[in-house]
């Protein structure tokens, strides 16, 4: 088998960098701890209400500027309505489905991540800007998926 | 056997009347979804754009569920196995055997059966769920049913083809087989293979399921199953789109196949490399370890190389083939290519589309990167580029001569303007569109959502002229669809009667292929030795530790 | 009509050392760094959201 010797060059130059994307992904994911939200908690999606700390969806401070938020996603909205923190505050976001699969997003930061029935997700933002951050669902949910949103606003 | 008439239309075709049917039947049923399809794509970008309001009875999911199906299924599964048939029968003599056109028509109607049941299960609303149908969201039993029926009749229509492949070998020990029949039979194990776990999904999770006789769902073991054949689902429709361009596109510019040993073994590190990588469209999801997501990244990457080798195969063909009409220094060659014959131009400029496809690519799966672009409308713009720019215009080239090929007309020199005019506006329409789909996406506007405006969002009301941009974009493409529609149906039925060109490509010297290539058992082995490396525990592990089940839910 | 040739072995012409293939190599060299850039964009626009 005959392979031009452009072609070795440029295999060995395109196997070269693809190399480097993943040495650079598994040194930011494993060595920086920015691995894609992969929590692994599970609950029984049709007793979500009566499971803390789903039963009562909210804000927990647990540091000085660190927020748990705890908050369920339904058709088509989430629980609780908005939240408020101050500027500079990291909110580690814990979010569980009370029926379908939804999605949570929100726009201009890493914050993107499955909320599926039967586990908990969760992934983390320090908010440094003071304003209104839009939260959306961005996983297809039904008639009123295009509706379910709700915001946090950093003051 | 054949009768007079039947003989000359083989000499005019080059593919006797039974085969031309066979083929012609599937390319029907591909582009008449794809109309339909097409229609129900324009209006999406039209609502999505604010520009039109869907009367009370049409709900946004329900036709975009219609044009998921429509078009990522059923336009692009009847294509490709219409076109391989047509492309077996030309390299092995002109014909396919009994087995094959049994097997074949039985595959035909299984589909169509199937396809019908989607149809009417989403136009009567019992199944917008799109096409990914996400348990727990529960769609009527007959809409599995019928994706089911689809799957078998494409399993039966590759049996045929794999039925020719073996008589072929029979008849010709020793020697290697056409070029296009081994892409061909490497497409269609690869298709085999990875609808083995959506069968399982469809067979054992859904339907039963649906039909009530299981009270929850596994939702993540769904999922899994579900990309553990998601993605070799777009290599089993850009595969056939690599074969056009490695067989019959250097037949078309009048040059030789780059190499056919490379060729081939391009397909098999498709065959092995695109299956066990699903978790990358789970990389934002819950119950799945960060080490596996990776895992999966990895292999996804060895993809990659496979396709930076079609393209310099690609550029190498242009370029030999440009130099030997007198192209001179860096880039002469350039010049020399057909750029007035539209069979050459639809899908090169797919070829094109497919270099920010490929890297958008590249970017979707890169493990934590993913969060920029996960489910937002950037993923839209990346596949509508994938399938709907490089596949799609190479099948739209395929078609130009395949159809007149196979009813024994001509390709006039109007019919081919009018392709370029067609092939000019897709261009336009898809780039506009899928510009602006990734410019959005980038900004975090969501995939998969009708017009909103969430309850006038500030961030949300700066997407709209953007969103509008897009929606003109998919009235381009719809124009262009009709274009392509109406060729058509002048090609099959009304053209005048006449001798088009199947073109295969010839190879030019070397060729003793390794005979390993093809002893299909041992690439299976190593396939499956990498299905269980990569899916293995992971499965055993969503089904052992599973949380409790979902019940089903109509949400639409 | 062409028979199909695609099968047929025999006559050595392979693509040898010498064969001009300058603008292949540069094609596939800009499509390689479009791909660098791309990716690099992206990553960037990712650390600085994080």
């Amino acid at each position: 088998m005959q392979v031009h010797r452009y072609e070795k060059i440029w295999l060995a130059i395109g196997g070269a960098v693809l190399a480097l994307f993943i040495v650079l992904l598994a040194v930011n994911a494993f060595a920086m701890g920015m691995h894609p939200p992969s929590d692994m908690q599970m609950i029984d999606p049709q007793k979500v209400d009566q499971t803390p700390p789903f039963d009562k969806p909210g804000l927990k401070q647990i540091g000085e500027k660190e927020y748990d938020a705890f908050m369920t996603a339904y058709a088509f909205s989430y629980a609780p309505a908005v939240i408020e923190v101050p500027v500079g505050s990291k909110v580690n976001f814990h979010v569980t489905s009370k029926d379908v699969v939804h999605g949570f997003e929100i726009p201009g930061t890493n914050i993107n991540f499955m909320v599926e029935p039967g586990f908990v997700n969760s992934a983390s933002q320090v908010f440094d800007q003071p304003g209104e951050y839009l939260i959306l669902c961005n996983e297809y949910c039904g008639a009123g998926h295009h509706l379910m949103a709700t915001k946090i606003i950093v003051k | 056997m054949l009768s007079q008439k039947a003989d000359h239309i083989a000499y005019t075709t080059r593919i006797d009347r039974a085969a031309a049917r066979l083929s012609l039947a599937y390319i029907l049923v591909a582009f008449s979804a794809f109309g339909i399809a097409a229609l129900f794509g324009m209006l999406q970008g039209m609502v999505r754009g604010g520009l039109f309001e869907l009367p009370g009875w049409l709900n946004y999911y329900q036709i975009l569920t219609a044009h998921g199906v429509l078009m990522g299924l059923v336009f692009t599964t009847y294509f490709i196995i219409g076109f391989f048939f047509s492309g077996i029968a030309r390299t092995t003599g002109g014909s396919l055997h009994g087995t094959a056109l049994r097997l074949g028509w039985i595959g035909f109607v299984t589909m169509v059966i199937g396809t019908v049941m989607d149809v009417v299960t989403i136009l009567s609303g019992d199944a917008s769920v799109l096409y990914t149908f996400y348990a727990p969201m529960k769609a009527s039993p007959y809409f599995y049913i019928g994706t089911a029926l689809l799957v078998v009749g494409s399993w039966l229509a590759g049996y045929g083809m794999f039925a020719s492949y073996a008589k072929w070998r029979r008849e010709h020990k020793g020697e290697r087989s056409p070029l296009f029949v081994y892409l061909a039979v490497a497409t269609m194990i690869l298709w085999q293979v990875c609808t083995i776990p959506v069968a399982v999904e469809v067979l054992f999770q859904l339907i039963p399921w649906s039909f009530g006789w299981t009270p929850t769902i596994n939702v993540l073991l769904s999922r899994t199953l579900f990309w553990f054949f998601g993605h070799p689902l777009v290599y089993f429709w850009l595969m056939p789109a690599y074969a056009a361009w490695y067989v019959c596109i250097p037949r078309i510019i009048g040059g030789k196949i780059f190499s056919d040993t490379l060729s081939r073994v391009a397909f098999i590190l498709f065959l092995l490399f695109s299956i066990p990588v699903g978790f990358h469209h789970q990389l934002m999801e819950p119950g799945i370890s960060p080490a596996w997501k990776m895992v999966h990244v990895v292999l996804t990457l060895a993809v990659v190389l496979p396709s930076l080798m079609t393209a310099f195969s690609m550029f190498a063909v242009f370029e030999t083939t440009g130099r030997a009409k007198g192209g001179k220094g860096l880039y002469g060659w350039f010049k020399h290519l057909p750029w007035t014959d539209v069979r050459f131009f639809a899908p090169f400029v797919g070829m094109l589309f497919f270099i920010p496809a490929g890297t958008g690519g590249i970017i979707n799966t890169s493990n934590q990167m993913n969060a920029v672009v996960h489910n937002t409308i950037w993923v839209t713009g990346h596949f509508h580029i994938t399938v709907g720019a490089a596949v799609a215009m190479t099948f739209f080239g395929v078609a130009y001569w395949l159809v007149p090929a196979l009813t024994g007309r001509k390709l006039t020199a109007t019919a081919n303007r009018m392709g370029m005019v067609q092939t000019v506006f897709w261009t336009v329409g898809m780039g506009i569109m899928s510009l602006a789909m990734h410019t959005m996406g980038l900004q975090g506007v969501p995939r998969r959502t009708a017009y909103t405006t969430y309850m006038d969002n500030p961030e949300a009301l700066n997407w709209i002229p953007w969103q509008r941009v897009m929606g003109m974009g998919g009235g381009l493409l719809f124009v262009s669809a009709i274009l392509l529609i109406a060729i058509l149906i002048y090609l099959a039925f009304f053209a005048p009667k006449g001798y088009t060109e199947y073109p295969i490509g010839e190879t030019d010297g070397e060729q003793a292929a390794p005979a390993l290539l093809e002893r299909w058992t041992v690439w299976l082995s190593v396939l499956a030795v990498l299905c269980v490396l990569a899916y293995a525990y992971p499965i055993m592990e969503q089904i052992q530790h599973a949380p409790p089940g979902s019940p089903g839910i109509r949400t639409w | 009509m062409q028979p199909d040739t695609e099968k047929k072995t025999g006559k050595i012409s392979p693509h040898t050392e010498e064969e001009p293939l300058k603008g292949t190599f540069a094609s596939v060299l800009m499509l390689g760094a479009f791909i660098v850039v791309c990716w690099f964009a992206v990553f960037s626009l990712f650390l600085n959201r994080a």
